[in-house]
């Protein structure tokens, strides 16, 4: 049946989608304009600048925060993306109510209220006596990373031929020869898709960080927060902008992975 | 093939087991701690119960231990709900008209769009938040842009207001409303809407009638996506709302801070977690009264 695109039409429709994008990415843009402003105001524009970038890359608290959040973002992604990809594979050939728990259980991270997992990881470091730092951080995130890397690596799944997995067995493949020679560079793109998706989830989080970082482990969300509160500075826009920038990159990576279509390797 | 295999249960074990050590048990042990009794100078009395948390959100009981009615935090939470229900209006409001353009767009073109309200989603959330600052403070861009088009002569004064907070969190959960409603307008069989049309409806008739009770699962579950969170939001009240707009969240992040005041802090996110939980349950009710109408 062809698709009548003028059937949802209504007047005025269009408008209102190009000023909700506008809306969406005034902010953003604003930021990275200002960014590259020369004067010492953060509103007043004087010319085009790097300086704001240099002195980023000179603030030695600042590149503390930013290596505490590449180690935490590693580490969580590693783990996360490991635990996602197995739980995958776990629920694939299952429609039981086990795989129903399962998913329920891996959803949780994104459907309770950040603020609420913030306090409930807390209470839960406090009593276990175990000390706030890098290693609670890790922790932390690698809770709400694992549901970002699931999804993506599960759709690539469902978009698979069961075929291929069973011929596989049917030929003698072990169990281990399966998931390397089959599974995994099948479900490739999708892993690589779920573990930047948790990456970049990890380096933007702020309040459950904020919560369970404690003195020691301060994030660049964490730290950037600490600079506001003191006052809005050009640097603070200039990091702020970093951050936003690596983010976009990394979301487009990871978008451009999720639509290669699962069938181009099915002849390989 | 749909039995359950061990190795099946091996594969999922580690996700699962770390989600229940580091979800479940610690939602578990924040439900323990709002019915403890707090210590003098933070942290809690283990062992020690009490229902002070919950009275605490009505009442208020002075030096000589008499109680009173004490509407401060009943005030927080009507500010909260409030901002969370404008915000669910205004993500709708926009985003509504926003997923019906997208159905009408070539399937690349719309998700070219899908794209660009992801983008800002996986983008950090405080620093989106702080540009917000730069644009709506005194002077700044906002500002800047009236006073330039001559409709204002002085400054908005609208940063560290109610209105900045609801900006932002407009601006911040506008993608959780446009993506569901997009996927359920998606989902529909356009054979009813040009059944609809055929049977003489106008364009109204069939947006009211046909459409938006059909589309009804995906807008309920953008209402949920959009007001759950923002009842719970921290950051924009706090970097845009400046003290008299204080909102739930920073009245739990507040008892972990400088009130001390951690059972008080757990029965606040125990109360959040009760609304998720209702909102779900409505969420539900209306998909399945949705499924029978299709």
């Amino acid at each position: 049946m062809m698709r009548d695109q003028s059937l949802l039409r209504i007047p005025g429709a269009s408008v209102i989608a190009a000023l909700a994008l506008v809306f969406l990415y005034l902010p953003i843009v604003t930021l990275v304009a200002l960014s590259f402003n020369a004067s010492d105001l953060t509103t007043i524009w004087t010319g085009f600048s790097v300086r704001w970038y240099a002195a980023v890359l000179d603030n030695g608290d600042m590149l503390r925060a930013a290596k505490n959040s590449l180690i935490t973002a590693s580490i969580a992604t590693v783990l996360a993306t490991a635990a996602a990809t197995a739980a995958t594979l776990g629920v694939a050939r299952t429609r039981s109510a086990y795989r129903g728990v399962v998913e329920g259980l891996l959803g949780l991270p994104l459907l309770v209220p950040e603020i609420v997992t913030a306090v409930a990881l807390l209470l839960l470091f406090v009593l276990v006596g175990a000390p706030l730092g890098l290693l609670s951080v890790i922790l932390a995130h690698t809770v709400f990373c694992i549901p970002f890397a699931y999804y993506p690596i599960r759709s690539r799944l469902a978009g698979l031929d069961p075929a291929l997995i069973e011929a596989a067995s049917d030929l003698y493949a072990s169990a281990w020869q399966r998931f390397l020679r089959i599974e995994l560079p099948l479900l490739g793109p999708g892993i690589l898709a779920g573990a930047l998706l948790a990456f970049i989830s990890s380096l933007g989080d702020f309040v459950i960080t904020y919560f369970v970082a404690g003195p020691g482990a301060t994030t660049l969300p964490v730290y950037i927060f600490g600079m506001i509160r003191i006052g809005v500075t050009p640097e603070v826009n200039a990091l702020s902008a970093i951050l936003l920038l690596t983010s976009i990159a990394v979301i487009g990576v990871a978008f451009l992975l999720g639509r290669r279509p699962a069938s181009q390797h099915k002849g390989g | 093939m749909n039995e359950l295999r061990p190795r099946d249960i091996a594969l999922t074990a580690p996700a699962a087991l770390f989600l229940v050590a580091f979800m479940v048990a610690p939602l578990l042990l924040m439900v323990y701690v709002s019915t403890l009794e707090r210590a003098p100078f933070g942290g809690v009395l283990w062992g020690s119960h009490t229902a002070v948390a919950y009275e605490k959100l009505l009442l208020e009981r002075d030096l000589l231990g008499a109680l009173s009615f004490n509407s401060d935090y009943i005030a927080i939470f009507a500010r909260s709900f409030r901002l969370a229900a404008i915000t669910t209006a205004l993500t709708l409001a926009i985003g509504l008209p926003t997923a019906l353009y997208m159905t009408t767009l070539s399937p690349r073109r719309a998700a070219i769009i899908l794209f660009l309200v992801t983008v800002p989603f996986w983008t950090n959330l405080l620093v989106r938040n702080f540009a917000w600052i730069l644009i709506l403070r005194n002077g700044g861009q906002l500002d800047s842009l009236l006073l330039w088009l001559g409709i204002t002569s002085q400054p908005l004064d609208i940063l560290y207001t109610p209105w900045a907070t609801g900006i932002g969190l407009t601006y911040s959960f506008l993608p959780f409303m446009i993506l569901p409603v997009y996927v359920a307008l998606e989902r529909i069989d356009r054979r009813l809407i040009e059944a609809a049309f055929d049977l003489g409806a106008d364009r109204l008739r069939v947006l009211t009638r046909v459409v938006l009770p059909l589309a009804m699962p995906g807008i309920v579950a953008g209402a949920v996506l959009v007001f759950v969170p923002c009842l719970g939001a921290y950051v924009s009240p706090e970097l845009l709302g400046g003290g008299k707009s204080l909102m739930i969240g920073n009245l739990v992040q507040a008892q972990f801070g400088a009130s001390r005041n951690w059972p008080f802090g757990a029965a606040l996110a125990l109360v959040l977690v009760l609304i998720l939980l209702l909102s779900l349950a409505l969420l539900a009710l209306v998909r399945r009264r949705a499924e029978r109408l299709s």
